[in-house]
């Protein structure tokens, strides 16, 4: 309900497509992309692309995505200027300035999430996947979740609340 | 769920309902202090189910203020640190600052009074604060995981480390078997807690929580300013008995002062605060220097991986660097296609984590490679991002 809602609010041309992924499509399997430890603790996700995605997404897009959302990550972690002063100024009101305004990383949280949002709704669900925002599995992983549509299983339930109904 | 009616001896026909309910009253949240869980829910009574995320925790934490302030479970010397540091504090400004004031300058309780702000909210950042936690791998990513190190090896058991190179050190990636996660690099589970914290430093009873990515910079910022304040108070103390001792006697001046205390928190809490300082200078871990991780070893080119080969690059990261938002969300809404996070495996013991009931999807079994069809979408990043950064006064307390 919220999906769709929220959905409609950002894009009323596409949110079809999702909604038409929530009635007529069941999970049937989701892949998890690793972080990539190799730069040390900063926050990067391994570009090794899935074997599960080789038959639904081309290569190139989703490389491109995860690059896109490392390149965010490595922005709102760097440690230059801005976040000297940023911290600077927050230690000299002891922190108290965290109450009128935003950290940088959650404002570029904020660009991911809206990235993401649009990915979604422009590649991904056409092709029955959809990515979760890392920061709902914490940080760990991106969960791509891949769809079937149930016509193509052979049996119908008529409503997607309902579990276990269908069998494979 | 059964009903027992019994009837009281005396007075016409009145009756006692027990309801018992075996499934959600049997295993409440760990995180049910006295201070915030409302009670499982009973038929006949209004809907009491746990409403945020902070409820269901299974860590062994404590929540307060509706989930904005959470700390350790055992907070009994926090207090005691609260009131080591009010007293010192409040004597000093009752019995020395008046004479020092008119004496020498009203500057002197300005400067200690601003001081004595700065730690105080230092402590409280520190103390309630989240750490740095990691939250625990939800039951897909606990069996994609099994499935993986199922797979890469042949011998039982299957070893559970990965090795990672970074900067050109090899370092092992250890699985955690409470939280089923492997461990991102310097992290560690704190076993008080019961989570596994990012940068763990040390769990510190004096603040009441463990010290880890998130309230590393708190702590010693509090630490810090605490030995100025000890320090200051301590010498202006000295001063006040060193310049009444001239008219009245020594004695009777050092018994109206906080010195005894000061004397001794001075040496501990200045020792403490070098000691930070220098692992923050070498971007250590109270945790990684204790281990000895990074020390040269012979034949070994050891070298610490994470440091920016700077002392000044690595003191402004370590307390300036940007501050990484909470991964816990505690107060966020609990719905009921949220994923709950994997049971614990035996043998962990301490019993901390209570599966809830709320999820409507996995029910039937997790089946590990397949998922239950007719699983609900997920929640959609941006509700999500929605519930997470509402403007609220008290986000203070939340990041």
């Amino acid at each position: 309900m919220l999906c769709c809602f929220t959905v409609f609010i950002f894009c009323p041309t596409q949110f079809h497509n999702l909604q038409e992924l929530r009635h007529s499509a069941s999970l049937a399997n989701k892949v998890f992309i690793q972080r990539d430890y190799s730069e040390g603790t900063t926050c990067r996700f391994q570009t090794k692309f899935p074997s599960e995605l080789e038959s639904r997404i081309e290569l190139t897009l989703f490389e491109e995505t995860v690059k896109t959302l490392n390149n965010f990550y490595a922005e709102a972690e760097k440690i230059g200027g801005q976040s000297y002063l940023e911290g600077c100024l927050a230690c000299a009101t002891a922190y108290l300035i965290f109450l009128c305004m935003e950290t940088r990383y959650e404002k570029v949280l904020k660009k991911i999430a809206k990235y993401i949002q649009e990915q979604n709704e422009k590649i991904y669900a056409p092709r029955g996947l959809l990515i979760t925002d890392p920061i709902e599995r914490g940080m760990r992983v991106i969960e791509i979740s891949i769809y079937e549509d149930r016509g193509s299983s052979g049996s119908s339930s008529g409503s997607s609340s309902v579990s276990g109904s269908t069998a494979r | 769920m059964s009903q027992i009616q019994h009837a009281v001896p005396d007075g016409p026909m009145r009756y006692t309902q027990i309801c018992t309910r075996r499934t959600s009253c049997s295993s409440p949240p760990t995180s049910s202090s006295a201070a915030g869980t409302e009670p499982p829910s009973c038929p006949g009574h209004r809907g009491r189910t746990p409403r945020r995320k902070w409820q269901v925790f299974p860590g062994r934490n404590r929540f307060y203020c509706d989930g904005r302030v959470m700390m350790a479970r055992q907070t009994g010397v926090f207090y005691l640190t609260l009131v080591l540091i009010l007293l010192t504090s409040g004597l000093f400004f009752a019995f020395d600052c008046p004479y020092l004031a008119s004496n020498l300058s009203p500057a002197i309780p300005a400067v200690g009074a601003v001081l004595f702000v700065f730690v105080m909210g230092m402590l409280f950042r520190a103390s309630f604060s989240d750490p740095g936690v990691l939250p625990r791998a939800t039951p897909d990513e606990a069996a994609d995981l099994e499935r993986q190190i199922d797979s890469t090896s042949c011998s039982k058991p299957p070893p559970r480390t990965r090795e990672v190179l970074i900067n050109g050190q090899t370092v092992k990636l250890k699985y955690c078997f409470t939280c089923k996660i492997f461990r991102p690099p310097r992290a560690s589970h704190c076993s008080l807690c019961d989570n596994c914290v990012e940068r763990f430093d040390h769990h510190c009873p004096w603040v009441g929580n463990c010290v880890g990515r998130r309230n590393y910079r708190f702590f010693y910022l509090f630490i810090l300013s605490l030995s100025f304040l000890t320090i200051f108070i301590f010498s202006f103390v000295i001063t006040h008995v060193v310049l009444r001792s001239n008219r009245t006697g020594f004695l009777t001046t050092l018994k109206d002062s906080p010195v005894v205390v000061c004397f001794f928190s001075v040496w501990s809490i200045v020792g403490l605060s070098g000691f930070h300082t220098y692992l923050i200078s070498s971007n250590q871990t109270t945790n990684e220097d204790i281990k000895g991780t990074w020390s040269r070893k012979e034949g070994k080119d050891n070298y610490n991986p994470y440091s920016y080969g700077n002392v000044l690059t690595n003191c402004c990261a370590a307390l300036c660097g940007p501050l990484p938002p909470s991964l816990i969300d505690r107060r966020g809404p609990i719905q009921a296609d949220t994923p709950q996070t994997a049971p614990q495996s035996n043998g962990t013991g301490g019993g901390s984590y209570a599966p809830t009931q709320l999820h409507s999807h996995m029910v039937g079994g997790y089946h590990p490679g397949r998922l239950q069809h007719g699983a609900k979408l997920p929640v959609n990043s941006a509700t999500f991002m929605q519930q997470r950064f509402p403007f609220v006064p008290l986000s203070f307390y939340i990041y």
